[in-house]
């Protein structure tokens, strides 16, 4: 067998990694390069720094898929209190780019609100799982603060589509906790209703143009109507069977914007039709119910929510951009996961998956040696 | 904690499975509707969108107009345009070079290979290019530009092995005469982002050079023209179908300056060797006839971004070739604004054409000690405004500039436009300085002093002034009061085969005083031409009525020492200066000259340089060399071959 070739300590190490998840990955992956290189005019050079992109992904999974639940959740305080702190500093002396405020220089520039990505499941996790559950009223709004504080800074930059990725990770864990139903219901009510307000009061001129663009994308065809207009001919044109890969004329031509980044998917959908979306929503499907499959195997409470929230944050960033791309959803900066050209969105995906797979329980004879 | 529930593992994971169940069907159905949307896209709309996919795109491509050519007065050509040929590629037509069965980026590389056999390619150009053609596929890129000739004819024999390579036409600014009236001209240079803020970014799309200095820059919106384009269909491949309109571009004008480029030859001879400045101006219109400041350099220099040694050697170069004296240069006037000093005394009735002033040397403020020493010192004697302006007397000037009080005489010097912009059609031009009370308690929180004043008086002190200013103001004198603004450009024509129609002369508010007063202080200005004048000797043998006035602008404070020419060092000496015009009772020409750091007086140094000018301008003594028209313009087609 192949595990005679490897050192013993790497066999035992891969033990923890799920290997059916792993498989189904590594397939997504390889239909995201395939599009990557057609997106990108045959660049090799940018496939190939997409791979290392991922080897690096791989090589984080198979280091967090080692860490305990237990270990896990100890950090939970300290990465929330610094990914905070992070993001205050960020708001005094940030480097601003096109106008937001979002980076701190540290040798480089880096991005804070990231870090929260991971931190506030991980917060939200650690405060449920020393509560009971299902979470009495107080502890659902404790919970809902910690979900906002981080928002609202991140809302200051402003950074809406990241301060709206960052809460939805934390609805789902306090959803998977077992917040009771009356007021999951409420809580949808009072979101429609403050929905037109904050369109009215509380956006930039460029977001609230983002979403009159999204009801009505031909009125401003030379703005920021020509993405999701060009995006839309794209996909339609593609038809059944697409257009074969690296075949798509729409795409190909300098017409459709940020193609190998957040409109990658309409780049897919023209080279490989109906029938290629059909397969890529099954492997994302696949991959999401693995990852809940896995996350109720974990450890304890805090696996399970941490392991949950991650997946459906995972479901989620598929669903904005695929909603944005086909002109359901305005647009927003969120590139499609795992197909994406991009380096951070790639190894944090692939770095949460090693986390989901190392809070499972740990088999029998490591319980009997333990 | 006491009253802390106790947590069920069991309950806890029973419910955590329902809420994944759950939200695991809720998530099937949410990817179920995205999926939806795509079958509304991709069957149901399927028609729609398959048809404006293949519709046809429109393209806007630019098309440059020709920059306009800039003439003299009579017709000599100065600034010309010539071809010069281009290498470009468009991605998109290379076809598959590498033979992998594929066009791609890759196939770059391969062509760039078999070009660089042909024509030698520098890394840097390379590197330009390739960064360039990785974003467009479907634009002309441009690899190789000012082609030689054998280049040119290297690859036209090879053309069919290098498709989607095209070789085009462009044209490129040219100066024929080189370094002569290159402060006049000035030059054009690349396109910077810088100058694309101050343009119409649509009509400067194709173009690539635009107007740095000189009247290059001052009147670009008249050489530039107006861009066309053709207005072609793509189809999804972006190749071109067919040509849906197409808009001519508008040439730009050619202009027509009111410099007389043989003038402007003599005058620049003149300065050889020497840092200094002349304009000549015709006082009936305005306009100027030539306008030197020396050194000089060679604009070609500049087209195609200057090399950096050729640059730091122009700007470390202490007498500063770029710097345009005539306008940018302030220097003291010195003596030569006594003349309009003394109509200035005369309006305001200071003084009378009859009043005398007892010049023992010296003039004293009285109750203090300080002396202001008149250039001679024995004294004139007894002098009148007439004697005073023939002599230069210092001592007349102080008394007149005392009594008048600061503010009234600074007043009275802004109408010969003194300490503001003459307006002239060049870029950077300097405004000079005509202190006051205001200003000097503004700049240096200090009190005007009645001496400052009695300086002020002989064109020292605070007072500032540029050559053009000077010669702006002797147009005034020599017009009695009638003030024209100094242009460059003297007509343009809009078409080629059109006359040049000629631009009518900007009128200021008159200087208006009694004729008397003009032809007083006139008559003094001749006198210091003729015998026992400061320019005498320049003014000896003339075929014509001279009216001049020399100054000497003090660079080292002489605090009561002896100045000596010989012992203090070159950068220190004084500066000479001349101002006339000629002929007096029908002037045709005011000239200002200025000498920096002069071995001798402005009678030794700048009124003989002045006398020449008005020789060679109004006796057309220009030599045998004398450049004409059509000498020129077959010197830049034939002789100035750019290929060469």
């Amino acid at each position: 067998m192949i595990n005679s070739l490897l050192p013993s300590w790497l066999v035992v190490a891969l033990q923890r990694v799920d290997a059916v998840l792993l498989a189904v990955l590594s397939l997504l992956v390889f239909l995201g390069l395939a599009t990557l290189y057609s997106a990108s005019d045959a660049d090799m050079d940018q496939v190939q720094r997409q791979i290392v992109n991922f080897l690096i992904g791989l090589g984080l999974l198979v280091i967090f898929s080692q860490i305990s639940s237990k270990t896990l959740r100890l950090w939970s305080i300290w990465l929330y209190g610094a990914g905070v702190t992070l993001l205050v500093l960020v708001l005094v002396i940030g480097v601003t780019k096109k106008g937001a405020q979002r980076w701190l220089y540290v040798g480089t520039d880096i991005q804070p609100a990231e870090i929260m990505k991971l931190a506030v499941p991980m917060m939200l996790a650690y405060y449920f799982s020393e509560k009971p559950l299902p979470p009495r009223f107080i502890d659902v709004v404790i919970a809902l603060l910690l979900v906002f504080v981080p928002m609202l800074l991140i809302m200051k930059q402003p950074d809406l589509g990241t301060a709206l990725l960052i809460a939805t990770s934390g609805f789902f864990v306090i959803y998977l906790a077992g917040m009771s139903w009356w007021l999951i219901s409420s809580g949808l009510m009072l979101v429609s209703v403050a929905a037109p307000l904050l369109y009215f009061f509380g956006m930039h001129d460029y977001q609230r143009r983002r979403i009159d663009t999204l009801l009505n994308p031909e009125s401003d065809l030379l703005g920021t109507g020509y993405h999701i207009y060009q995006s839309k001919i794209a996909i339609g044109s593609g038809g059944f069977y697409g257009k074969g890969w690296m075949n798509g004329d729409q795409s190909h031509l300098d017409f459709l914007p940020e193609r190998h980044t957040d409109f990658i998917f309409a780049v897919f959908g023209e080279e490989f039709g109906l029938v290629g979306n059909l397969i890529l929503m099954g492997l994302y499907l696949f991959i999401i119910w693995r990852g809940l499959y896995l996350a109720s195997k974990g450890e304890d409470t805090f696996a399970r929510l941490l392991g949950g929230g991650l997946s459906v944050s995972f479901f989620f960033y598929l669903f904005v951009n695929s909603g944005m791309v086909s002109g359901l959803l305005p647009v927003v900066g969120v590139p499609l996961p795992l197909v994406s050209y991009g380096g951070t969105s790639v190894v944090t995906l692939m770095m949460s998956f090693g986390i989901i797979m190392g809070m499972r329980k740990r088999k029998r004879i490591y319980q009997q040696e333990g | 904690m006491s009253d802390r529930p106790i947590k069920l593992e069991r309950d806890e994971q029973h419910m955590f499975n329902i809420r994944a169940l759950i939200a695991g069907v809720l998530i099937l159905f949410a990817l179920l509707g995205i999926l939806g949307r795509l079958y509304q896209l991709q069957v149901i709309q399927f028609d729609k969108y398959a048809e404006l996919s293949r519709q046809h795109y429109q393209k806007r491509i630019p098309i440059p107009p020709n920059r306009g050519q800039i003439y003299d007065r009579n017709g000599v050509l100065l600034a010309d345009s010539h071809t010069q040929y281009v290498l470009e590629v468009v991605r998109d037509n290379i076809g598959d070079e590498n033979g992998d069965g594929k066009s791609t980026l890759a196939d770059i590389d391969g062509l760039l290979e078999r070009l660089g056999k042909l024509i030698p390619l520098e890394e840097k150009e390379v590197r330009a290019f390739k960064t360039q053609v990785r974003r467009f596929k479907y634009q002309p890129i441009p690899i190789r530009e000012n082609l030689t000739e054998e280049e040119i004819a290297a690859f036209a024999v090879n053309r069919p092995r290098f498709p989607g390579v095209n070789m085009e036409v462009r044209m490129e600014r040219f100066y024929p005469l080189g370094r002569l009236a290159s402060h006049v001209i000035g030059y054009v240079g690349r396109i910077d982002a810088h100058d694309l803020e101050r343009v119409d970014k649509n009509e400067y799309i194709g173009t690539t050079h635009i107007g740095k200095s000189g009247v290059e820059a001052s009147h670009e919106d008249r050489l530039h023209g107006r861009a066309g384009y053709h207005l072609i269909e793509v189809d999804a491949h972006g190749k071109q179908q067919s040509v849906v309109s197409e808009k001519a571009p508008v040439g730009g004008q050619d202009l027509f300056l009111g410099l007389d480029i043989n003038l402007q030859r003599t005058a620049e001879k003149l300065l050889e060797g020497e840092r200094g400045a002349i304009i000549a101006m015709d006082p009936s219109n305005g306009e100027v006839l030539a306008l030197v400041s020396v050194p000089t350099f060679d604009p070609n220099l500049f087209i195609n971004g200057i090399s950096h040694k050729d640059y730091s050697d122009l700007r470390d170069n202490p007498d500063r070739p770029l710097f345009n004296r005539a306008l940018q240069g302030t220097y003291p006037p010195g003596s030569t604004i006594k003349p309009m000093v003394g109509v200035a005394g005369l309006a305001e009735k200071v003084i009378t054409p009859g009043s005398r002033v007892h010049d023992p040397g010296f003039f004293r403020l009285s109750g203090q000690k300080h002396v202001f020493r008149c250039w001679n010192k024995r004294g004139h004697g007894s002098v009148d405004l007439k004697y005073a302006i023939q002599q230069s007397c210092d001592t007349y000037f102080y008394d007149l500039a005392y009594r008048m009080g600061i503010d009234r005489f600074s007043n009275f010097m802004r109408k010969f436009g003194f300490g503001e912009k003459t307006g002239i059609d060049l870029p950077s031009e300097a405004t000079g300085l005509m202190p006051s009370k205001k200003w000097k308690e503004d700049r240096y929180k200090r009190d005007w002093f009645p001496g400052d004043t009695v300086n002020i008086g002989i064109g020292q002190g605070y007072w500032l002034a540029t050559p053009v200013q000077l010669a702006h103001a002797v147009t005034i004198m020599a017009n009695h009061g009638v003030r024209l603004k100094p242009h460059i450009l003297r007509g343009v024509r809009i078409t080629r085969n059109q006359q040049e129609s000629v631009l009518k002369p900007e009128p200021f508010p008159p200087v208006e005083v009694d004729e008397r007063f003009w032809r007083l202080a006139i008559q003094g200005m001749e006198n210091v031409m003729r015998p026992g004048g400061t320019a005498r000797a320049a003014g000896a043998g003339a075929a014509y009525r001279i009216a001049g006035k020399t100054g000497t602008a003090q660079v080292f404070g002489l605090a009561g020492g002896k100045y000596n020419a010989g012992r203090i060092a070159k950068r220190l000496r004084d500066h000479a200066l001349f101002i006339g015009f000629a002929p007096v009772d029908n002037p045709k020409i005011a000239v200002s000259v200025i000498v920096e750091n002069s071995s001798g007086s402005g009678g030794h140094t700048a009124a003989p340089i002045g006398r020449k000018i008005m020789d060679a301008y109004l006796l057309k003594q220009y030599g045998d060399d004398k450049l004409s028209p059509s000498e020129t313009e077959t010197d830049a087609s034939g002789a100035e071959d750019p290929h060469d």
